[in-house]
């Protein structure tokens, strides 16, 4: 029996932090690219997703870990789908009573987040090898870096495609052509293409910076 | 022209490595080279050279855009003041038009080179030629009542997303100046379209509308003469209402061999058939199914796109085949966008894009289905 390891070790540590750039769920890992780009138009629905993301994926990291010695290795995604269902109804039925207009504009995405391929990819690649505790932390750390990205293009795209950010107006109104100014807000930014041109121009930057992820041809 | 090659040879020093000015070695390289072909030498295998070079190509690609550029310019004035319900001589047509397109073409050449220029040096490669012609192509295929600092905007993004992200000038899958119509289109469309945007500070209560607003409305009775479509003084984006200048630019394209005819010719054959199965289809109370096919050839953004952007050389296909597939595709779709879709009148601007980015795939298959020909021809006697 080795001595217990102190809870915030460089190991643990690096849990968290590895998924907010080196190994980034969206940009370097690219999975859950269809929620990043529904749910970004605005900031606080985008907000809203992390979060709950955040808490169904350290969570069902936490039971699948606990569980993992138990589960017949056959039937694993099942169980695994069946936990994630049970959590991600959870936060949709909190969401619906405490914040039910962002609910609204989330729709049918809080329930998509049973298929996004970070939460799936995430237990079959750490949870199901690990203790609670680092699976925890590897859930809150991947859950910071996919929402990390969302913020990031949820920012452009509301700054730009509406001229708010988190629903305060941050562009003058008399900017605006229809008050006599000059601006106009830019339209394709709502629409879905832009989101994943920001989300390549992140990756694009991202890879230039840290020139290691870039693949061999 | 010894004048000229004296002053480069004086200031070139300072731009080399090492130099005072080493910063703007690009920008020099870029300017030298469009007085003087550059004597560099292939430096490998055997190669026939002739003094066509790129730069010297999309230069002739300009040329053949003035034509449509200063009937544009004179039509701006013309229906500027026809708004205004004055008559006014040439002249003042002209010049007043050349004041309201040329800021569109400095402030769309400033951005786009600057942008080519930096990116250049930031990757140590001399400054591509492919933004000589963009640069000219986007104030003609924009309205004249776009905002200057639009252009700018979907310059920038043209030129960075649409062409640097994907390594450069000619190695871009979509026609740059197109994609930076697209971006107008679908981030302002309120200066894009409708009836207000063709015309320079159009007076209230005079119509607008160019003609492939007219068609999809369903008034065709209000289409302007075929005559009048033909010579180009309608409203429209400054370059694209007279096909009779862009014809002249296609002759010029054509006997240069700058631009492909086999891509010209099968748009065109494209659009035809499109319209004439329409015609074949039409109920009695559609009238732009109805509609013949020439129509299509004179009305919107037809001409230009057929003559000056489906034959952009990087984005179209590049095999003899691939061009008449991807030239009648075009025409085919573009009628097909424009006549059932009545959220976008110009169809012209999408199909070309579409086929751009099909272009490689049929490109691909033209080639492989050469090679099972021959092979076939190849192992008759096995």
């Amino acid at each position: 029996m080795s001595e217990k390891e102190p809870l915030f070790s460089p190991k643990n540590r690096k849990l968290i932090f590895n998924p907010l750039s080196k190994e980034n769920p969206i940009t370097v890992q690219v999975l859950g690219i269809c929620s990043a780009l529904a749910v970004t138009v605005k900031m606080k629905p985008a907000f809203v997703m992390a979060l709950s993301v955040m808490a169904v994926l350290a969570l069902a990291n936490v039971i699948v870990s606990l569980l993992r010695n138990t589960i017949p290795n056959r039937i694993r995604i099942i169980v695994q789908l069946v936990i994630i269902a049970l959590l991600v109804i959870l936060v949709d039925q909190v969401l619906k009573a405490f914040v039910f207009d962002v609910s609204k504009q989330l729709s049918v995405f809080v329930g998509l987040i049973i298929t996004n391929c970070i939460i799936m990819g995430r237990l079959e690649a750490f949870a199901l090898a690990n203790k609670p505790w680092p699976s925890f932390l590897d859930g809150i750390g991947n859950a910071a870096g996919y929402g990390l990205i969302l913020m990031i293009v949820a920012f452009f795209r509301e700054l730009f495609g509406s001229g708010s950010l988190f629903g305060f107006s941050v562009i003058p109104d008399a900017w605006y052509i229809k008050n006599g100014g000059f601006y106009e807000n830019n339209g394709l930014m709502v629409l879905s293409p832009m989101a994943l041109i920001t989300v390549g121009v992140i990756i694009w930057i991202h890879r230039s910076r840290n020139r290691d992820l870039i693949e061999d041809k | 022209m010894k004048l000229i090659r004296k002053q480069f040879d004086k200031i070139k020093p300072s731009f080399e490595k090492g130099g005072k000015l080493q910063a703007f070695r690009s920008m020099f390289d870029a300017i030298e080279t469009l007085f003087f072909v550059p004597n560099t030498t292939t430096k490998s295998g055997v190669h026939i050279r002739d003094s066509k070079d790129s730069k010297r190509l999309m230069m002739i690609v300009v040329i053949a855009m003035i034509p449509a550029l200063l009937f544009g310019m004179w039509n701006t004035g013309v229906q500027h003041f026809l708004s205004l319900g004055e008559s006014v001589d040439i002249m003042t047509a002209f010049w007043y038009g050349f004041l309201k397109i040329l800021p569109i073409i400095v402030v769309s050449y400033g951005v786009g080179l600057g942008i080519e220029i930096i990116i250049a040096q930031m990757r140590g490669h001399e400054v591509k030629e492919g933004f000589f012609v963009t640069g000219m192509l986007i104030p003609l295929i924009v309205p004249v009542g776009v905002p200057l600092w639009m252009v700018a905007v979907a310059t920038a993004f043209a030129v960075i997303i649409g062409v640097e992200a994907f390594g450069g000038a000619g190695m871009n899958i979509m026609n740059p100046a197109l994609t930076a119509r697209a971006f107008l289109f679908f981030a302002y469309p309120s200066h894009m379209s409708g009836d207000a945007v063709w015309i320079a500070e159009k007076a209230d209560g005079f119509s607008g509308a160019t003609p492939l607003a007219e068609a999809a409305a369903g008034h065709t009775a209000n289409l302007p003469s075929v005559m009048e479509m033909f010579m180009g003084n309608i409203p429209g984006s400054i370059g694209e209402t007279s096909t009779i200048a862009i014809l002249i630019g296609a002759f010029i394209l054509i006997y240069t061999g700058v631009g492909s005819w086999k891509i010209m010719a099968s748009t065109v054959v494209g659009a035809l058939v499109m319209a004439y199965i329409f015609n074949a289809l039409a109920p009695a109370d559609n009238a732009f199914m109805q509609l013949p096919g020439y129509y299509h050839l004179i009305m919107g953004g037809f001409a230009f796109g057929a003559v000056f952007m489906a034959t952009d050389p990087v984005s179209a296909a590049q095999t003899s085949k691939g061009k008449y597939i991807y030239g009648f595709l075009i025409g085919f779709i573009a009628v097909l966008i424009r006549v059932l879709n009545p959220a976008y009148p110009e169809g012209m601007m999408l199909a070309i894009l579409l086929m751009n980015v099909f272009a490689p795939l049929i490109d691909h298959y033209v080639v492989q289905a050469n090679i099972k020909r021959r092979l076939k021809r190849a192992s008759v006697k096995a």
